[in-house]
């Protein structure tokens, strides 16, 4: 199965890639665009058919290695659970 | 009594709080409260070693800036000036390696731009424990990278430093970074405040709950619950909006458009502002609604000390606003009039047409608490003195050579410096590998040198001898590139000041560098404490980094490097070795595992001697390297390397190929120019020629010969062995 | 003759590339990236450092700055451009040079002095250089790591202009510092007016510093710059 992991900044952290790809927007006219936030994201292919294992053991992947914990939250997402 | 709990909750003793409600005459609130406690802390107020950094030599001739401004300024002549500055990142990089050093070179870069100057070079000194534990791979790699980040990319090349592992800093790495500028003296600008109607411009990234101090705790004592994301504790740098920042500050002064200008560091905009019209005997009025926010919602303590990264407060006059406004959106940074210098001394920080904070602005500096703390010197000092590491056995000296070479500590070193551009500027004469660096100037025929030292283990046995010995080797490795030193910095790098025995360290280093400065005639320009550097109460070994600068005018014209030596060549000894100088040597530590005795002290006479000797025969050897860890068997083992050759020498004692004692390098020198290198009865020292260079192996005497490739696959392999390739 | 020499924020080699030029005797001035002229210049560079950070992707947000509109007009009409490392991707997010630039084989920063060799001579890099000769050149980049589609591939054949080798000239993996496509360290358009490297030229000028190899390659550039006589 396909599992998503999203990785992105904690909130309040400060983001200068999004900050200066939100400069470059505006400067494109797009001015719509209120903020700009950078993340990861990594696909994971996993064997095995049990989703809830999987989730978990992704979890414990995210904290010990795929995010880090002092800087960054992560959400994992499952997208083919067949 | 909740007032009570918040203070003693920000680090204020009740003496300092009830100090603190003298001088307002009142209660403060929380947001004064969060300033003093940040301006009065050990960080910024140097409260515990005030009384002990008087001691230090500060003038000469030619300072033109001493302690206590951004940097320490010199001038170098032909109206050219120098700055440079040295400052300590070790907790933020212990708790986020890359970011904490990344913030550390930002911050620093601040500094030395704050003087006017163009900053020109890093040398970064670090320390961690040892590399078999992954704990502290991560931290070495983290602390590499994010240096090598923000250096390269806000544009300033990282030419030297120095590295050392010990398992004292196993639960407490040590990042230190020392910054050089340069600018003609009419870019000189300070952090003034000039005249009543100026205005504070905050320049540069906007502002967020951005800080590891105050800033966090008042944060989250503000809100009900502990809501961590409310409070980051790690700063993320940003080094493109620091070289926006630079290009930006430097415009400004090229056009004479600021009157003064400072950079926000601890306590932000609290700090800059009041120290700002503090040292002018001026107030200040800081209106925070125009401070550019990142977030919604911060409270106007928040925004006051903030240590939101890559921002400068710059004093303007008003008829200049329009124009430093111009420069700003040209260079893309924000700008914003968040002030007005006023009399009365007061800073009077506004927000939505309300005060929330009011104080005397020189109090938060002037008025912070000094503390004469105890010191006691530690048990069983005499007994660890008397120990002396045990020599009797002869080892096998090729082995313990190579042993010696594949430690990361002396093996190469390029594992760390490939990362960093250390060649932008097309200044750097003599570079990282070598005992100090070497940037010309361009369009003169100076050169600017400079070399950081640390050895924690020497400090550790004897804090004075080891301070004064560090101030000797970085003066001997600025000589050695042809430069005279002209000036030192130091990074003072202790554990808990509360303990007298740390107390008694911290005093013995500054009486150390006090006196081999004075006999150098060198002066220190600056420096920083960094105290409280200890976990689960266990300290690091005392641990001071002193920085030289030094200069050479006329730069030699082929300035001696290691990879210069050919066959043919002579190798001199110059300096006296004390074959019994081996306490806290690398071979002691490495080979024989003892860590006890009292290292040799330094010579004022032939330690200057040295630096004379030295800095007149680099104007004509092709190599001149100071001798220092691991004794001349590494020197002469790194020459060799570097220049593919072997060499052979006449040694009768095996002592002498790892005696570590001071004053001495090596020399290598064609026959024909040794004349270059003859002797001035001014400055007499003892040299010796005691091999030549040729063939591809190194004979050490009757003690053994091994082949350069051989030394060379140890030396290369210290540090990849344990990260990699 | 006179080159442009093309400031983004975040480039910092810019002085290095104008006093590399003066010292051979050429005339260089700075230019702004908001700038919408090239001012009658003869030759443009675009110099080494963090155009905006190199934050999305290198070159990525540069390539829409004002000036690129005239280099661009510049670059068409067959006059001389040439973009060293970061420049180099610029040129190639620009769409002005083929293939693109990704972070280094090893994940780390590389600081040194590498050989290279030369490929060719079609280009306004490489027009004074000899094939076959070996250059000792400063190579100092993160994202130096030269790729392209495979359907790019067969249309860079003779116009790589230099590839990372050995010392004595031999091309090989072991001797590719960042794991570049076929060791590539400088490719040019087809019609050789535009070019890129990721070595530093301009810190090559002064055996003081190591090496002189790089005043070639500019020298090259600097003749591109001398308008053809009608």
């Amino acid at each position: 199965m396909r599992i998503r992991v999203e990785i992105d900044r904690r909130p309040g952290l400060s983001d200068p890639q999004g900050t200066t790809v939100h400069r470059a927007l505006r400067n494109l006219g797009y001015d719509e665009v209120e903020a700009v936030h950078f993340g990861k994201s990594i696909v994971l292919e996993i064997d095995g058919d049990d989703a809830d294992t999987a989730v978990a053991r992704v979890r414990e992947m995210c904290e010990r290695l795929l995010a880090n914990p002092v800087m960054e939250d992560f959400i994992i997402l499952v997208e083919d659970g067949s | 009594m909740s007032d009570q709990a918040l203070h003693r909750t920000l680090g204020m003793t009740d003496e300092e709080y009830d100090r603190v409600v003298e001088i307002l005459g009142r209660e403060p609130n929380d947001a004064e409260l969060a300033v003093y406690s940040v301006m009065w802390s050990e960080h910024c107020s140097y409260k515990s070693s005030r009384v002990h950094l008087k001691r230090f030599p500060t003038e000469a001739p030619w300072v033109v800036v001493g302690p206590g401004e951004g940097a320490g300024v010199v001038d170098l002549g032909d109206g050219w000036l120098a700055a440079v500055r040295i400052e300590s990142h070790n907790h933020p990089s212990f708790v986020e390696p890359y970011q904490g050093a990344a913030t550390g070179v930002g911050g620093i870069l601040r500094d030395v731009f704050s003087m006017g100057a163009r900053p020109i070079a890093l040398f970064d000194q670090i320390r961690f424990g040892d590399l078999e534990d992954p704990r502290n791979r991560y931290l070495f790699s983290g602390v590499v990278s994010g240096i090598a980040g923000y250096g390269n990319a806000v544009g300033v090349p990282t030419v030297g430093g120095d590295v050392e592992f010990d398992d004292s800093y196993s639960g407490n790495p040590l990042v230190n970074v020392m910054c050089l500028g340069i600018m003609r003296e009419e870019q000189l600008t300070t952090g003034r405040a000039g005249e009543e109607g100026n205005l504070a411009v905050l320049l540069g990234a906007s502002t967020g709950r951005d800080g590891i101090g105050g800033a966090s705790v008042l944060a989250s004592a503000s809100f009900e619950e502990d809501d961590t994301a409310k409070r980051p504790s790690v700063q993320v740098g940003d080094p493109f909006e620091e070289k926006k920042l630079i290009e930006a500050c430097l415009e400004l002064y090229d056009r004479n458009l600021v009157v003064g200008i400072q950079d926000l560091g601890a306590a932000g905009l609290a700090c800059a502002a009041s120290e700002t019209a503090g040292r002018a005997k001026l107030g200040i009025d800081v209106r925070l609604d125009a401070v550019p926010t990142r977030e919604p919602g911060m409270t106007p303590g928040e925004i006051l000390v903030s240590e939101s990264q890559e921002r400068m407060l710059a004093i303007v006059s008003p008829e200049d606003l329009d124009e430093v406004l111009r420069v700003a959106k040209k260079w893309e940074i924000e700008a914003a009039a968040v002030g007005t210098i006023k009399g009365g001394g007061l800073m009077r920080a506004s927000h939505a047409g309300r005060v929330v904070a009011e104080m005397p602005a020189a109090s938060l500096s002037d008025d912070a608490p000094i503390y004469e703390r105890p010191l006691t010197e530690p048990a069983g000092t005499a007994g660890v003195w008397e120990a002396t590491p045990e020599l009797a056995a002869a080892p096998d000296v090729v082995e313990a050579l190579l042993s010696l070479l594949e430690t990361p500590e002396l093996g190469d070193k390029s594992w760390i410096y490939s990362q960093y551009d250390h060649m932008l500027f097309t200044n750097t004469v003599v570079g990282p590998g070598h005992d100090g660096a070497l940037l010309r100037i361009k369009e003169t025929n100076k050169a600017l040198a400079a070399s950081t030292d640390g050895d924690g283990r020497r400090c550790a046995l004897d804090p004075r001898r080891g301070a004064a010995r560090l101030v000797y080797e970085a003066a001997l490795n600025v000589a050695v590139t042809g430069a005279r030193p002209l000036a030192a910095v130091d990074n003072l790098n202790f554990g808990n000041p509360e303990r007298p025995e740390v107390m008694w360290q911290f005093s013995e280093t500054v009486d150390g560098i006090s006196a081999a400065c004075e006999a150098l005639g060198i002066p220190v320009v600056g420096g920083n404490v960094s105290f409280y550097n200890e976990t689960d109460g266990r300290g690091i070994n005392p641990t001071p980094v002193v920085g030289v600068i030094g200069l050479a005018d006329p730069m030699p014209l082929r300035p001696p490097r290691l990879d210069r030596a050919s066959a043919g060549m002579e190798l001199w000894l110059f300096g006296v070795t004390d074959p019994t100088d081996f306490a806290a040597s690398s071979y002691a530590t490495y080979i024989l595992d003892e860590h006890r005795g009292r290292p040799g002290t330094a010579d004022p006479t032939a330690g200057a001697a040295a630096v004379a000797a030295a800095q007149r025969v680099a104007h004509g050897a092709a190599v001149v390297h100071d001798i220092s860890s691991g004794g001349l068997g590494v020197a002469l083992a790194e020459i060799c390397i570097a220049s593919g050759v072997g060499a052979s020498i006449d040694v009768a004692d095996w002592r002498m190929v790892f005696s570590e004692s001071p004053h001495r390098f090596l020399v290598a020198v064609t026959p024909e120019d040794r004349r270059s290198i003859r002797f001035d009865p001014a400055t007499p020292i003892d040299a010796a020629r005691i091999g030549r260079f040729g063939g591809d192996d190194l004979r050490l005497g009757d003690f053994g010969t091994v082949a350069v490739i051989d030394l060379a696959r140890a030396w290369r392999s210290a540090i990849p062995r344990y990260m990699g390739v | 003759m006179r080159a442009a020499v093309v400031v983004f924020p975040g480039t910092n080699c810019e002085h290095d590339v104008v006093h590399a030029l003066r010292s051979l005797g050429a005339d260089a001035d700075l230019v702004w990236h908001r700038d919408t002229s090239l001012d009658g210049a003869d030759g443009v560079v675009l110099p080494g450092g963090f155009a905006h950070g190199d934050y999305l992707r290198t070159g990525a947000i540069a390539r829409f700055s004002p000036v690129m509109s005239p280099v661009r007009e510049f670059a068409e009409a067959g006059k001389p451009v040439v973009g060293i490392c970061n420049g180099f991707q610029i040129l190639c997010e620009a769409g002005l040079l083929p293939g693109g630039l990704v972070a280094n084989r090893d994940l780390r920063f590389i600081c040194r002095m590498v050989s290279v060799r030369v490929e060719s001579n079609t280009s306004v890099l490489t027009k004074a250089a000899e094939p076959g000769r070996v250059l000792h050149l400063p190579l100092n980049s993160y994202e130096g790591n030269y790729t392209a589609a495979p359907d790019v591939r067969d249309g860079l054949a003779g116009h790589v202009q230099l590839r990372y080798c050995g010392p004595t000239g031999e091309v090989a993996p072991a001797w590719n510092p960042n794991g570049s496509l076929d060791g590539i360290a400088a490719v040019s358009n087809p019609a050789g007016n535009v070019a890129g490297l990721m070595p530093h030229p301009e810190r090559a000028v002064d055996d003081l510093l190591g090496s002189s190899d790089g005043i070639v390659l500019l020298e090259s550039f600097i003749a591109s710059m001398i308008p053809a006589r009608v």
